[in-house]
């Protein structure tokens, strides 16, 4: 589904990433796992469109992307849930959901899919005249990936949703992707720090450490990797 | 306020319709007052149209005095200067007087708009203070440039402007600056723009062409502006680029300030307010203007988020009252 090959993000003459390949299977939940300041945030940008790559090249369904804007990418079905959560603040929840839908016409798809975010998090409708800043962090990040399920996305990229939250809240979110996962067969890319998680809910998943992959694997050799576990788990 | 918005066209027809009484009975009304009202018109227009730019798409600019200097001086220029070249021009009856000065607002407003958009590239790549300082260097290199061409006047400016500029454009062109910019940030497409503002990043990664947006935000208040402009330049018979300095901008910024960033009906209200008001106090002479910042600096400590509070109290969609940021 999402295909990245070799491509290296400089800022300016700082080479952020230096040679990363990445795939995500259709329909599959695969991870990146790395400390702060790894890249993982940059390179979720870049396949977003929102940072020009220096070299290499991402394929969505086999089409090349690598030049295309990121209003583009999203019409393609690519969707990106910002780290740090990122919602507009200053509008309701119902409006940071219709700015999901952004792109769209298709009314009817738009209101069952709102439908479905709604099922998906009860508490964003009850809250939906709310301001979105007024929420808590969990809700947000619910608001978040709410936002961006709106634009009818067949790969989710989702950048640190434990970032800052409940643990408990963490668990619900992640039961959620889960659901998102299985019941819409959407292609999940998930970026996380809290490896155990991100471990226990993929299939596959990628270790970045400063800019390069270090390993990859199957989430279940990933875990008992003892280099990963010394690394990522505490031991 | 929500009724407004939910009824734009009934409520855009019945200013018209306002404008066009005004108009019929101005010959009864006190020329003094009228002259009043035509200005606040103005400023609204004005205010209205900065606060697009300012308040909704969250992009400072300090040079709205600039676009209005090049709708003022392009619309004069075809109705003063043509004339003066072209006899055709010179024997024009009223009634196509007006339709020509129509025309050459829409000119004025048209160049303002160019401007709008050479200036909108930069803010792609600067925000803040530093977009600020671009838009600031635009309107004086638009003042120097006026000033050092003597076609059209020089520092002297054009005098003799005929006026042209009725209640009815004033009021018309208010109601329609209203209309366009507070049913722009009601449909989804304006939603973009507040999304901008909000954040960048998620705006464009749920598909929002922030570029577009911020583009298109400073050609239509630049549009406004060279409108507002023309109608300026015929209303006062005489235009000089001093009129178009820092001051004006910062002037229109107030009233952005004043009226909540991101409400349209509180800038309304701060512009006539602040008109009405500098009239009311010349009475004061020296005093004038001193009174008037102190005016300014007491309302912003009492109420700081401006007369409506900031942001989203017009929209009809927000059924529950907002708080202010």
């Amino acid at each position: 589904m999402l295909d990245v090959a070799n491509i290296k993000v400089k800022y300016g003459q700082i080479e952020a990433l230096h040679d990363v390949s990445i795939s995500v299977p259709e329909g599959k939940i695969v991870t990146l796992i790395g400390a702060n300041g790894a890249g993982k945030t940059t390179l979720l940008r870049s396949l977003s469109g929102l940072l020009p790559l220096s070299n290499g090249k991402v394929e969505l369904h086999g089409e090349d992307i690598t030049r295309e804007k990121p209003h583009r990418r999203v019409a393609r079905g690519l969707a990106h849930v910002p780290e740090g959560r990122m919602v507009f603040a200053n509008l309701s929840i119902a409006e940071n959901l219709e700015m999901g839908a952004f792109l769209r016409k298709d009314k009817d798809g738009i209101s069952k899919d709102l439908a479905y975010v709604y099922e998906l998090f009860p508490r964003l409708e009850e809250r939906k005249r709310q301001q979105a800043g007024t929420l808590s962090g969990g809700e947000q990040q619910m608001l978040a990936i709410g936002r961006a399920l709106m634009s009818a996305p067949q790969c989710l990229m989702l950048d640190e949703p434990s970032l800052g939250i409940a643990p408990i809240l963490t668990r619900i979110i992640f039961d959620k992707i889960v659901e998102i996962n299985q019941e819409r067969k959407l292609t999940i890319l998930l970026v996380e720090q809290n490896v155990n998680l991100a471990l226990e809910i993929s299939s596959f998943g990628y270790v970045i450490e400063t800019g390069n992959i270090l390993f990859e694997g199957s989430s279940q050799d990933l875990r008992n990797d003892p280099r990963v576990r010394e690394a990522y788990m505490g031991g | 306020m929500a009724w407004f918005s939910r009824h734009s066209r009934l409520a855009l027809g019945m200013g018209l319709l306002v404008a066009g009484l005004l108009q019929m009975f101005s010959g009864y009304l006190d020329p003094y007052y009228m002259r009043i009202l035509q200005i606040s018109a103005i400023n609204v227009a004005l205010a209205v149209s900065l606060n697009l730019v300012n308040g909704y798409t969250g992009q400072f600019s300090l040079g709205h005095a600039g676009f209005m200097a090049v709708g003022s001086y392009t619309a004069a220029g075809l109705t003063k200067l043509l004339p003066e070249a072209v006899p055709f021009f010179a024997e024009l009856q009223p009634a196509s007087q007006q339709i020509w000065f129509l025309i050459a607002t829409l000119l004025g407003g048209c160049a303002a708009a160019v401007c709008g958009f050479v200036v909108g590239i930069p803010s792609l790549r600067l925000r803040g203070d530093y977009l600020a300082i671009v838009t600031l260097g635009f309107g004086e290199i638009i003042r120097v440039i006026l000033q050092s061409n003597d076609t059209l006047g020089g520092a002297r400016g054009l005098n003799g402007i005929p006026r042209l500029t009725t209640p009815f454009a004033c009021v018309a062109l208010a109601v329609i600056s209203i209309y366009i910019c507070g049913t722009l940030v009601q449909s989804t497409y304006g939603l973009g723009f507040l999304a901008t503002r909000d954040d960048e990043i998620a705006a464009e990664s749920v598909g929002v062409n922030t570029t577009r947006c911020k583009v298109n935000a400073f050609v239509v208040g630049a549009f406004l502006a060279g409108l507002a402009g023309s109608l300026n330049a015929h209303l006062l018979t005489t235009i000089n680029p001093s009129h178009f300095g820092f001051l004006k901008s910062v002037e229109i910024v107030v009233l952005v300030i004043l009226g909540g960033m991101g409400s349209t009906y509180g800038v309304v209200i701060a512009a006539v307010v602040m008109t009405v008001g500098l009239e009311q106090l010349r009475a004061l002479n020296d005093w004038r203007m001193v009174i008037y910042s102190l005016m300014i600096i007491l309302f912003m400590l009492v109420r700081p988020q401006g007369v409506m509070g900031t942001l989203g109290v017009d929209k009809a969609r927000a059924k529950t009252k907002r708080k202010p940021v």
